[in-house]
């Protein structure tokens, strides 16, 4: 018996502390003091109101679609369902729940929002693919009918909206643009922390064991129905709270029709454009899905206004956006995030590529 | 994907990074910026585009023969709002600044999402909103919305407008008793804003309130209106919007429902939502606040001098005087009379949104100045206060020929007091759930 | 029972609208695994090119030519740039690529041919048609007809002629097709011009009922519920899932709608698709996917 452990190599005594190498990300960091310190400086309303808060929300919808598509295979285009029940959930929440903190109203509205999730995810056991893509459409119109239909959820607003209860922590006002910009920037920097240990974790990697195939990952003893579940769940989670968000933070005001069909799909073109199975992607993706139209529409006023007819100009945006996005498709299926990582790879030998 | 588009992007973005407003018209510090968050692509667009000619057009004779308001005239720009809540923000904020020094005074929202998640941003800039014929109706009571304009016809005067119009037909009050009378509506907050005043006119004169809801986009009716057919309503009220107007008209023909008994409201009451139901739009009534027609005054002076000179927005003649480029005609008149009256307080100077807003709390546009801009008869008599942000409730009924609309009523006015008290107890409860204390109109000048 | 008879037969007819959209999904799923979401948009787009001819004064038959030639430009003109360049990339990049297409076309369609509503006429009446005590909608008899013929011609056109046997056996096993010398992008080319005039007839159909305009596209919507039922790979399956989901719509709206507040049409299809799933996880029709490990 000692024998047989000596002659097996030592296994222990030279390897690495740790798997990954732990440099200290200096990048990300600067990037992050930048956005809490800097932007609240520089940023005039329209940067904030109308460019960053919808960009950081739509980031975090972005990260909770590819938590359940990019790492667990399961295609959704239900994603505004699922932010509808967190919006309306914390809605509910801050308006019955009397002192509430404005935290554990979001929290409890992902959480609501995760259940449902959970729900819709039974499904997934049976039904792959485009079937079960579809099924996810199932979601989205039912959850979207009951918003509109039950006025209980929008405390019987004639007009079918919930609006912004008063954005407070400890007493703190959050209500100007920069108190929701901060609101917004805490949630996504936190939840992203959460979400990129999250995928490094057991669950993560049984995710993207059933990803690549779900029949070798059962046959390796992965739960995957038990799995798949918690992905929705999970990724409703998030969604939920990006719907809280983009209701509170961003609209002021918000409906079902806040949460339509069009929305689940700009949130699949976030993670598809930047990138399935990245964290860094869905920012990229919805920094290029959100601005991209913005950027358009100046351009179309500064080359064209005036000029040409106002219609003919917005559908040529809707051309060129259309067209920019099968380009992309072709160019780099692994979205922007692969296109900027080989870009520095080559960077790295330019411009001698010895 | 070709090299100009990337280049043109390149320069967007460019563009973008050293900021400011980007715009080429440049405004002269002596006018007036009227933002235009229009709605040019999409589902919504072919209702949209004769509403901005409408708009443009009246702005545009403002400036060139009346040298614009007391010698301030207007500068506008255009943004692509997509009639989505998020779209419309952008804009707003790109525009609430002003144009170059051009401050904004009026801002109207065009679009029921953008107008609901607009409401407090305006409250807090401080710049008045307009929403003729959709927006929050509580938001007539100006004391807790002092910035919202739901000017001229709210969904509840417009639902006692049609009860009045019945009324009317049967010959009297007394003779709704026991008259069967439905709803198909959208099934959406615009669609059942109406349940409400319905509800309570029906207790009051006794008739049968059935409501029927159709589900978006509504291009699928036919379970809808096997119901009516099965109801046997003696009246329609028909509150859908978009393609769900046609369709639903189409399908009444269908179950041999007779069209003359259907009565659109003013979302389904546009020259957009007959023509493609063809033949069977012929003796649809609808009730609109703005009626179609080309032959009142305005369209006079702007065809003389703007339609015929080529300065139109209109791509297709064939839209003029259309029920939403009248629309877009009044939009644009109640913003300018209301600078107008701010110009009395403020002088005659472009105004801030402050100033805006006390010229569209003091706006009365009566019969005498309705024909001096020659809107007598297209538009009806308007006085604002601060007690009552809506000031008209009242509209016409118009039936279609199968080919243009004509006028069956004078204005048929709104029963507005009955109704008042349910808009007090919305509009107090939005009080209570946000914390605002009404302001106290009495002290108002 | 009459109401319910009316209500049933009413809704089947209704339903074979909803087929004819969703036959031009299966075609091209069929031949090329694309999950075609400007399907909607192609309908819009060949239904105002028809439209904007006749406004031009070109005669019905002459402007439904012209639009079959326009849609098989289009046909090959998609091959050729999206198609192609994405060959042999995962499906879910190639549903996002008809999104991106989608837009293309709805910005094309209405930046070449206008915004505005358009009424068009078919010359079919649309009066009620009295069977005994039964009412019939005259449109949905003829709609009806359209589709068995469409769906005859397109049998013939599988059956019969050597391109579409050279589909058939694409659609069976691409790779032994292409080994056996059939050319894949021809096949594809002519798939989806096919498939662009099923969107044609549908357009047509769906654009005479509620005027040809933006809206046309959102018909999709309605016509993957049919998909589901019917299963992606099967036209006849796409016949009776329009059947059953029609029929079950309207039943289900005037029947259980008003205990639960109505407007429950746009997800109660989504619904019986769900509950058709869990028995069948491919559709009443569609072709079990068999894994290997």
């Amino acid at each position: 018996m000692n024998q047989l452990v000596h002659r097996l190599p030592k296994p222990f005594d030279n390897a690495p502390l740790e798997i990954v190498p732990h440099r200290v990300p200096w990048g990300l960091s600067g990037l992050a003091v930048f956005a809490f310190f800097a932007v609240p400086w520089l940023g005039s309303d329209y940067w904030l109101n109308a460019i960053l808060i919808p960009f950081l929300v739509l980031s975090l919808a972005g990260l909770g679609l590819n938590l359940l598509t990019g790492y667990a295979g399961q295609t959704s285009v239900g994603a505004a369902g699922f932010m509808a029940v967190g919006a309306f959930a914390t809605y509910g929440l801050l308006l019955r729940v009397p002192g509430l903190p404005l935290p554990v109203a979001l929290i409890g509205g992902g959480l609501i929002a995760a259940a449902v999730g959970w729900v819709f995810g039974i499904p997934s056991a049976r039904i792959k693919g485009f079937y079960l893509m579809v099924t996810t459409l199932a979601a989205q119109f039912f959850l979207e009918w009951v918003f509109t239909k039950f006025p209980w959820f929008y405390n019987n607003a004639s007009s079918g909206t919930i609006s912004a209860p008063r954005l407070e922590l400890l007493g703190v006002d959050l209500s100007s643009p920069v108190g929701r910009y901060l609101l917004t920037l805490v949630t996504v920097a936190l939840l992203t922390w959460v979400a990129v240990n999250l995928v490094r974790s057991q669950i993560g990697r049984n995710w993207m064991a059933i990803r690549d195939m779900d029949t070798a990952a059962a046959v390796i003893g992965i739960r995957v129905e038990r799995d798949k579940r918690r992905a929705f769940a999970v990724s409703s989670f998030y969604l939920g709270i990006a719907g809280a968000l983009w209701a509170f933070a961003y609209l002021g005001t918000a409906s079902a029709g806040s949460f339509d069909i069009n929305r689940s799909f700009q949130i699949l073109f976030i993670i598809i454009i930047g990138g399935m199975g990245s964290i860094a992607g869905n920012f990229i993706g919805a920094a290029f899905i959100s601005l991209l139209p913005i950027v358009l529409s100046y351009a179309g006023q500064a080359l064209l206004g005036g000029s040409v007819d106002a219609g003919q100009i917005q559908n040529l945006q809707k051309m060129i956006f259309g067209t920019l996005i099968i380009w992309f498709l072709v160019k780099e299926p692994d979205g922007l995030v692969r296109l900027i990582a080989s870009l520095r790879e080559k960077l790295a030998v330019w411009p001698l590529r010895f | 994907m070709t090299g100009s588009s990337k280049l043109s992007i390149l320069a967007a973005a460019l563009m973008l990074s050293t900021f400011g407003s980007t715009s080429l018209a440049r405004a002269a510090p002596n006018e007036q910026f009227f933002p235009l968050a229009t709605y040019r692509v999409g589902a919504y667009a072919s209702s949209g585009i004769p509403v901005w000619a409408g708009m443009i057009d009246y702005l545009r004779y403002i400036n060139e023969v009346e040298g614009g308001v007391n010698g301030v005239k207007f500068v506008w720009q255009e943004c692509e709002s997509e009639w989505t809540a998020e779209k419309g923000i952008e804009c707003y904020e790109r525009f609430k600044k002003g144009l170059d020094g051009a401050p904004v005074a009026i801002y109207h929202p065009n679009g029921a999402p953008a107008a609901y998640a607009l409401s407090d941003k305006a409250a807090a800039d401080r710049i008045p909103l307009i929403t003729l014929g959709y927006g929050r109706t509580e938001a007539t009571d100006g004391s807790v919305f002092p910035h919202n304009f739901p000017v001229m016809l709210t969904f509840y005067s417009e639902a006692s407008v049609f009860i009045n119009y019945v009324a009317q037909q049967e010959g009297g009050f007394d003779k709704l008793k026991g008259k069967k009378i439905a709803t198909v509506y959208h099934d959406s907050a615009y669609g059942r804003e109406t349940q409400g005043p319905l509800d309570l006119l029906a207790k009051k004169y006794g008739f049968e309130n059935i409501q029927i809801p159709v589900a978006d986009p509504g291009n699928e009716q036919s379970a809808q209106w096997r119901q009516v057919r099965q109801a046997k309503p003696d009246w329609v009220f028909l509150r859908t919007w978009g393609v769900s107007t046609p369709v639903a008209i189409k399908t009444a023909a269908r179950f041999g429902f007779p069209a003359n008994r259907i009565v659109g409201d003013i979302w389904a009451s546009s020259n957009e939502d007959v023509l493609p139901a063809g033949d069977a739009g012929k003796g649809y009534l609808a009730l609109t606040p703005y009626p179609g027609g080309a032959e009142f005054e305005i369209h006079k002076r702007i065809k003389q001098h703007i339609l015929d000179k080529g300065k139109s927005d209109l791509k297709d003649p064939k839209s003029f005087g259309s029920v939403y480029y009248n629309s877009g005609l009044i939009n644009a008149a109640i913003a300018v009379e209301a600078i107008r009256a701010g110009q009395k307080k403020f002088g005659n100077r472009p105004l801030t949104g402050d100033e805006g807003r006390w010229g569209l709390e003091n706006l009365n546009v009566d019969d005498a100045r309705l024909k001096q801009i020659g809107f007598h008869g297209l538009m009806q008599p308007l006085k604002l206060s601060c007690n009552d942000h809506e000031g008209g409730g009242a509209a016409k009924v118009q039936q279609w020929d199968g080919a243009k609309w004509n006028l069956v009523t004078d204005w048929v006015h709104a029963d507005r007091k009955t109704l008042r008290p349910l808009i007090d107890a919305k509009s107090a409860a939005y009080a209570k759930e946000k914390g605002i204390t009404p302001r106290d109109c009495s002290k108002e000048s | 029972m009459i109401f319910f008879l009316e209500t049933l037969i009413g809704g089947l007819l209704a339903g074979t609208m909803y087929s004819l959209v969703a036959i031009g999904f299966v075609l091209i799923f069929k031949a090329s695994g694309v999950f075609n979401f400007a399907q909607g948009a192609m309908l819009l787009f060949s239904a105002l090119t028809f439209v904007s001819l006749q406004e031009h004064g070109i005669p019905f038959l002459q402007s439904l030519l012209l639009t079959v030639v326009v849609i098989v430009i289009g046909a090959v003109a998609i091959e050729r740039a999206v198609l192609r360049p994405l060959m042999n990339r995962s499906q879910i990049t190639l549903f996002m690529a008809t999104l991106g297409l989608s837009f293309i076309l709805e910005g094309l369609a209405q930046g070449l041919m206008g915004a505005e509503v358009r009424a068009l006429d078919l010359g079919i009446e649309d009066t009620p048609l009295m069977l005994g005590e039964v009412m019939v909608s005259q449109f949905d008899l003829v709609a009806a007809s359209t589709a068995a013929v469409l769906v005859t011609v397109l049998a013939l056109l599988f059956n019969k002629t050597h391109i579409g046997i050279s589909l058939r056996a694409v659609a069976d096993d691409t790779r032994a097709a292409l080994s056996i010398g059939i050319n894949l992008n021809r096949i594809w080319q002519i798939v989806w011009a096919v498939a662009g005039c099923a969107g044609l007839v549908a357009g047509l159909l769906w654009g005479a009922r509620q005027g040809v305009q933006f809206s046309l596209s959102l018909v999709v919507l309605k016509a993957l519920p049919v998909l589901i039922i019917g299963g992606f790979t099967s036209i006849g399956g796409a016949i009776v899932g329009g059947l059953i989901v029609g029929a079950a719509e309207n039943l289900a709206e005037v029947y259980v709608g008003p205990s639960i507040g109505g407007g429950i049409t746009p997800w109660f299809a989504y619904f019986l698709a769900l509950v058709f799933l869990h028995v069948r996880p491919a559709g009443l029709f569609g072709e079990r996917a068999i894994e290997r490990v």
